[in-house]
């Protein structure tokens, strides 16, 4: 029989102040990639407008001494919080290497993941892991509504139960899978509702209050870490940009039905609260802005600066024991295109 | 390496009962004996379980019952539940486990328990097991070795007779090998299990109860090697084929045919040096293999062939393969395999080949 989680340990003043810090950081990175797309700076950008506060919280109670995270094409949040280098991570959206640039083992995060659904059995897997070396290291691994119709979403729940792996599913409903409303993808309306076919303790929360994402997301890991088996987080939240710079929402929702269903944004949501409890004051949101400012700033010119990888690289990393066929082929190509 | 593991793996070394029944020695001594190949790869798999603290062998049914080919048998038994263990019946599943397996640190040996079943698992194999090293620059190799019973010959059913080695050999970061005979079996899986790329390994069920002689010193397991030499044309093949190959050998022999017999051994990547050293002296090559024929890995070899041999060749690369329709049932098995009167009448068209 499932269990119910009952949400965790909600932040502390002074870590509601740090989430609003990183969710302005994310904010405005978020809508500058897009400017940048729009100026030539970078080919492509998946944006989570809207998502600030599911991508920031649940990232924010992961440990990254002993956690890993498993994230989509759609986790800029999810990377800012866990502190992970930005250019690096960019590097993807700027079509420099597929996975990014970051250090994936020193930064927690798996390498960006393109497949919707394909990251989810890694993190069983890498989470079983923990099990078999008896470490306290829980997965935590990030999809959406769409990926939950992939069947290897229903394998990775059911072999995770069936092995009691330490890994939190983590889904962001956001109500679209590019086109496709919710309702069209996800029958029974809810993922968290599966989780009790698989005897998966889960939780449903509004994922655009920062604070019950952090809270749940907590007690996923406690449960997780105390030997209990995976759980299940549905993050209630909206899409309130395209599904990537080349869509066009236009076309299949309208503005009115975006202002109707997009509910609070989850960035005013936290600085009506920060305010109204007297953790924050105008000074404080207004520094918030600034460094967000002046980090997307910075950001820019380092993506900017960012070179293409040397060709040869394209053969660099295919083996780890290069095979004589690829090097034949990577001395045929630095002849004719490097002249070498 | 984790303490946890070693001390189960030590605890569980004891608790050990010895797998399967005992195999025959021959007159040369413990070095040299003589085993199936279902054998062979069972002692290859434990050997490697024993040496390797990080090994772990996954898939259905591989636990207590050892497996539907019982290449696990008494693994479990042996090594404990937490190193060779039974999944959930999802392919994809199995595959992505080990993936994340590996990015933990561990060097899992899944089997998905026939041919056919490989295809629920493409996503993984293709999109992440081949690529996840490649994707994070080096920080994830992925030594994973992924055991695949193939190719047909024992008269099963629909989805257990397939040859997957043209579809896997063309994805990038994948390594291929199958081997032929127990010998080659036992040292190629534990060369394999040692590498830090995943490679798929092809099993040849058809030879599983066959036996031969396994010895200590196997010689290079890099590439190709020459199964039988001769001085006419060069037969390349793989897997099951080889002893059937073999055969035909022993067939031309009688009619003063001298064949060479390359077993090609490494799919991916491909032995083109052997190729071309073998081909350059006998100036005329057929291969052969299960699969269907467009696009099959025999065109890869007889590219390669013509690319390095065009001068010295007497005739064109010759194709003996399965035909362009699904593997058929049992019944027409034997219609569709290669067998020893089409593989003779290729020799025949290719020594008989005039130019104009």
């Amino acid at each position: 029989m499932a269990l119910t989680l009952d949400a965790g340990t909600a932040p502390d003043a002074g870590e509601l102040r740090e989430l609003f810090r990183l969710m302005v950081a994310v904010r405005h990175l978020d809508v500058s990639a897009i400017a940048w797309q729009r100026q030539g700076l970078i080919p492509g950008y998946a944006p989570e407008l809207g998502q600030e506060a599911a991508q920031v919280g649940s990232a924010f109670a992961l440990d990254l001494a002993t956690d890993f995270a498993f994230p989509t094409y759609r986790e800029m949040g999810v990377a800012r919080t866990m502190g992970v280098d930005m250019a690096g991570y960019m590097a993807s959206h700027k079509a420099t290497w597929h996975g990014g640039l970051y250090d994936p083992e020193a930064s927690r995060l798996a390498p960006i993941q393109a497949v919707v659904g394909g990251s989810v059995l890694h993190a069983v897997g890498w989470a079983h892991g923990q099990t078999l070396d008896g470490l306290p290291g829980v997965a935590l691994s990030y999809f959406g509504d769409g990926a939950s119709s992939q069947g290897d979403v229903h394998e990775a729940m059911n072999f995770a139960a069936v092995m009691k792996a330490p890994v939190v599913f983590f889904i962001q409903n956001n109500g679209w899978a590019i086109s496709l409303p919710t309702e069209a993808q996800v029958a029974g309306g809810s993922v968290a509702a599966r989780a009790a076919g698989y005897g998966i303790s889960s939780i449903r929360v509004d994922g655009n209050d920062v604070a019950a994402v952090v809270g749940a997301t907590r007690a996923a890991l406690a449960h997780c870490r105390a030997g209990h088996g995976p759980a299940v987080v549905e993050a209630m939240t909206y899409r309130r940009g395209p599904h990537s710079t080349s869509d066009d929402p236009g076309r299949y929702r309208s503005l009115a039905s975006e202002r109707a269903d997009a509910g609070t944004d989850p960035v005013d949501l936290l600085r009506e609260r920060l305010l109204a409890d007297g953790l924050a004051d105008a000074a404080f949101i207004d520094a918030a802005w600034a460094d967000a400012r002046a980090e997307e700033e910075t950001l820019r010119t380092a993506v900017a600066g960012l070179g293409s990888r040397p060709g040869a690289e394209m053969f660099d990393f295919v083996f780890s024991e290069p095979t004589d066929t690829l090097r034949g082929q990577s001395a045929a190509w630095r002849k004719e295109s490097e002249h070498a | 390496m984790p303490d946890q593991l070693t001390r189960d793996l030590s605890r569980d070394s004891t608790e050990r009962s010895t797998p399967g029944s005992a195999p025959d020695r021959d007159a040369e001594g413990p070095a040299t004996r003589v085993l199936s190949m279902q054998q062979a790869l069972n002692e290859a798999l434990a050997d490697t379980l024993e040496a390797d603290p990080r090994a772990l062998v996954l898939g259905e049914d591989v636990g207590l019952l050892g497996g539907v080919f019982r290449i696990t048998d008494g693994l479990q038994q042996r090594f404990g539940a937490q190193r060779v263990f039974d999944t959930p019946l999802a392919e994809s599943g199995i595959l992505g486990l080990s993936i994340g397996l590996a990015m933990a640190g561990f060097h899992p040996l899944p089997e998905v328990q026939f041919d056919g079943f490989a295809y629920p698992a493409v996503n993984q194999i293709i999109c992440q097991l081949g690529r996840m090293n490649y994707r994070s620059r080096g920080a994830f190799p992925m030594p994973v070795t992924l055991r695949v019973p193939s190719f047909g010959g024992i008269r099963a059913p629909e989805h257990h007779g397939e040859s997957l080695e043209a579809m896997f050999v063309h994805v990038p970061g994948l390594k291929v090998v199958s081997p032929a005979d127990p010998q080659q079996a036992y040292h190629l899986l534990r060369k394999a299990a040692g590498m830090p790329d995943p490679v798929i390994f092809m099993e040849p069920k058809a030879r599983y109860w066959q036996k031969g002689e396994v010895t200590a010193d196997p010689g290079s397991l890099d590439g190709a090697r020459i199964a039988r030499p001769g001085k006419h044309l060069t037969l390349i093949a793989w897997g099951a084929m080889v002893a059937r190959c073999l055969q035909v050998a022993e067939l031309a022999a009688e009619d003063g045919i001298s064949v060479e017999v390359l077993d090609l051994r490494w799919l991916k990547p491909i032995d083109a040096a052997a190729l071309a050293e073998s081909v350059s002296r006998t100036r005329r090559a057929v291969v052969v293999h299960e699969g269907p024929r467009t696009a099959g890995l025999g065109a890869e070899v007889a590219a390669l062939v013509t690319e390095q041999c065009f001068g010295t060749l007497r005739a064109p690369v010759e194709r003996i393969t399965g035909f362009d329709v699904p593997y058929p049932s049992g019944d027409l098995e034997d219609e569709y395999i290669p067998n020893i009167d089409r593989i003779l009448f290729g020799i025949q068209r290719v020594l008989e080949y005039r130019r104009g």
